[in-house]
């Protein structure tokens, strides 16, 4: 419980400690300290949970369990390894006059709240909350998307926020409709709201008002997840955007936002006898999937790539938590644990080399490999791993997902396979020439913290090696709880 | 007596939405929309007061004055400020084809009684009949949104939204739980107070606020 407070005390006090500090030189560092923090406190809130299992707390608003506790930890590390990464990222463009001191404060300031946003979406018991949570992190990063105040950027912005905002808003329908369900068996105010009520008494619901909040819900949350035909802001915002607040939104924010469908698939599913809710996510899934590899090959600009890189991957795990079933959610969760770590890797990487090239057209950037081998390492082991290559984390979760597709939903392999391939051709083929060959970019002032891209390739690396037994009892633990 | 008393009085307000809602969809003034989401704010909250007198749920009342507070006193004073400092006060936007919206307006609110109709029947809230209402209005205002083009009436599209989920909220139920509606209630405060630093920031950049200049960003 002191775990939980510190936890979402940490960044909203970091947030006002950054306001205060504004454009001190400082102010990297203790964003980077304030990150820290938070990644203690979710070790203690994981110490916790592991030792004495799932709670709730502060009147059962906010509850604990390994499905939760494994997304805080990770959204915890991802944010601190980003706020490294952040530091002389944002010393350069603050060098080069695209960050003025005001938009310095902005962006640190919103950092922490950010944060703290997807921790308290993600630990909050009430459905409500959760929806307002993730409410607030588009409204945390919508100043950040266009804080370049570029056409582009904010056009970018625009399109985040209006998107996003009406996306969110059917969600919204589908929590009052969730509400509703679940007030004739829970009773008016109080706990009709709260997850761990509904789960008991899932089986009671209306089916036929949940079938309905169900899909609001789908399609509002999926907006945030990036699910196509809703992602179209999605490329645009990670683009325009500072390169941090890509990885964070790439690497985090989808999760978040797949956790809450998650979240109501469970009850959707104890609701309804058919599988509704399974049938939705899956083609979601996969129309997801095959949609963004046939646009990757498209791209000129790197970050967009990568974007459309990330709907790939977040429509094979809907599709996986879809499907269901112990084997099919395990591999969802070690897909998300692993593309988190490795897209966000991939995004400091091409932040690196897009500040050496100054710009993000990736017909202008070649030869990383001369004028920096680890920036382009990092690149080129970093796409590997994100297209399934043995032997790194994201091949074993895709071939855990396609093997459990193959014996349940086999119409589906061919088309995944499809994917993977056309998405393979598409990245390989531009990233190499970026890395090989001979160079046409300058040196930065400030030395990249590239220890953030080794440190989660080689957790990729090792999660496709070995799977320490701890970590895969508790995937499994959370598996259950899907069902 | 009393009980269907208040219940026409509901229909009535709920009726009005419904009115205020077309009327917004063809309103090309910028300012005039600006009063017809106040009214919009007034006729939600004077339905939300009915329903908390008729039934006595007391948390009703807390309910209708922030709805109160926000959407008929502080959003629209934000809006007003706005467009007086932006310059756009006295805008007024060529909407093409008013006839035609009405009419795919009039279709909008034939499909949302329709899915609305199996729902409500398990209602046990006196509003449950114009759930349907609240879902046209939130579908109204959908359409509003896609055919404006200028971005403060896309703003206030996005209100008048928000305005008819709460009141899909009060008619379907008796209101959410305060702290879900305090949250939403701060979101939209918050994400107000955003959009005007943004809206200032779009017209710096491009010296109107034609959001027809945000449409560069295509995948070719």
């Amino acid at each position: 419980m002191d775990a939980l407070a510190m936890l979402l005390a940490v960044p909203l006090a970091g947030a006002a400690c950054l306001w205060l500090v504004g454009e001190r030189e400082a102010a990297p560092e203790i964003n980077a300290a304030a990150s820290f923090l938070t990644l203690a406190a979710a070790a203690w809130l994981t110490a916790e949970v592991v030792s004495d299992g799932p709670f709730a707390a502060f009147h059962e608003q906010f509850f604990v369990d390994p499905l939760n506790v494994f997304l805080v930890a990770l959204t915890a590390f991802v944010g601190f390894t980003t706020s490294l990464f952040s530091a002389p990222y944002m010393r350069n463009e603050r060098d080069k006059g695209r960050m003025t001191p005001a938009r310095l404060r902005l962006y640190h300031g919103m950092y922490q709240l950010f944060m703290l946003t997807m921790l308290l979406a993600l630990t909050s018991n009430n459905m409500g909350i959760l929806w307002v949570a993730m409410e607030a992190a588009t409204l945390t990063t919508v100043l950040l998307v266009s804080v370049y105040r570029t056409p582009a950027s904010l056009e970018a912005a625009w399109k985040y926020f209006i998107l996003c905002g009406v996306g969110i808003a059917q969600a919204l329908f589908g929590t009052i409709l969730l509400y509703f369900a679940a007030e004739r068996v829970l009773g008016a105010q109080g706990h009709a709201l709260l997850w761990t009520h509904l789960d008991l008494v899932k089986h009671q619901l209306e089916p036929a008002i949940m079938s309905l909040a169900f899909v609001f819900l789908l399609v509002g949350y999926g907006t945030k997840v990036g699910l196509v035909p809703l992602h179209n802001w999605l490329p645009d915002a990670h683009a325009e955007g500072p390169t941090p607040i890509s990885a964070v939104l790439s690497g985090l924010l989808l999760n978040v936002a797949l956790y809450a469908v998650i979240r109501c698939k469970v009850l959707a599913e104890g609701a309804l006898a058919s599988h509704f809710a399974a049938h939705m996510m899956m083609a979601f899934g996969l129309v997801s999937t095959v949609t963004a590899a046939f646009f990757l090959s498209r791209q000129r600009d790197i970050k967009r790539m990568f974007a459309y890189s990330s709907i790939e991957h977040m429509g094979i795990m809907t599709f996986a938590f879809g499907m269901g079933g112990p084997i099919a959610n395990f591999a969802g969760l070690l897909h998300m644990t692993v593309h988190s770590l490795v897209k966000s890797a991939i995004f400091f990487a091409v932040g690196h080399a897009a500040q050496k090239a100054g710009t993000q057209v990736m017909d202008e950037i070649r030869g990383l490999l001369r004028v920096s081998p680890r920036v382009g390492w990092g690149l080129m082991i970093g796409t590997l791993a994100i297209l399934g290559m043995p032997p790194f984390g994201v091949f074993t979760s895709e071939f855990l997902i396609l093997t459990t597709a193959m014996r349940e939903q086999p119409w589906a392999t061919p088309l995944l396979l499809l994917a993977l391939g056309v998405a393979f051709a598409a990245i390989f083929g531009r990233v190499q020439p970026m890395v090989f060959g001979e160079t046409t970019l300058g040196r930065l002032p400030y030395q990249p913290a590239l220890a953030p891209v080794f440190v989660h390739l080689a957790l990729a690396l090792m999660l496709g090696l070995y799977i320490p037994p701890y970590l895969a009892a508790w995937y499994r633990q959370a598996a259950r709880l899907l069902g | 007596m009393m009980y269907t008393l208040a219940i026409q009085l509901v229909n009535l307000f709920a009726a009005g939405m419904l009115l205020l809602a077309f009327a917004m969809l063809a309103q090309r003034r910028i300012l005039t929309l600006i009063h017809l989401y106040a009214l919009q704010g007034l006729a939600l909250t004077a339905s939300t007061v009915t329903v908390a007198w008729a039934t006595g749920q007391a948390h009703l009342y807390e309910s209708a004055a922030i709805t109160f507070a926000l959407k008929v006193v502080v959003l629209p004073w934000i809006l007003h400020r706005l467009i007086r400092r932006l310059n756009v006060k006295w805008d007024v936007e060529t909407l093409i084809n008013i006839p035609s919206m009405m009419l795919v307006g009039i279709v909008l609110v034939v499909f949302a009684f329709n899915l609305a109709l199996p729902i409500s029947e398990f209602s046990r809230s006196i509003a449950r009949g114009t759930l349907g209402i609240a879902l046209a209005c939130v579908l109204m205002s959908f359409l509003m949104m896609i055919t404006r083009s200028k971005a403060v009436p896309q703003v206030i599209g996005f209100l008048s939204m928000e305005n008819g989920l709460f009141f899909a909220a009060t008619s379907a139920t008796y209101g959410m739980p305060m702290v879900v509606e305090l949250g939403i209630a701060l979101d939209v405060l918050v994400g107000m107070v955003i959009l005007g630093v943004f809206l200032f920031q779009i017209r710096e950049r491009f010296d109107s606020l034609d959001i027809r200049h945000l449409e560069k960003l295509k995948d070719d």
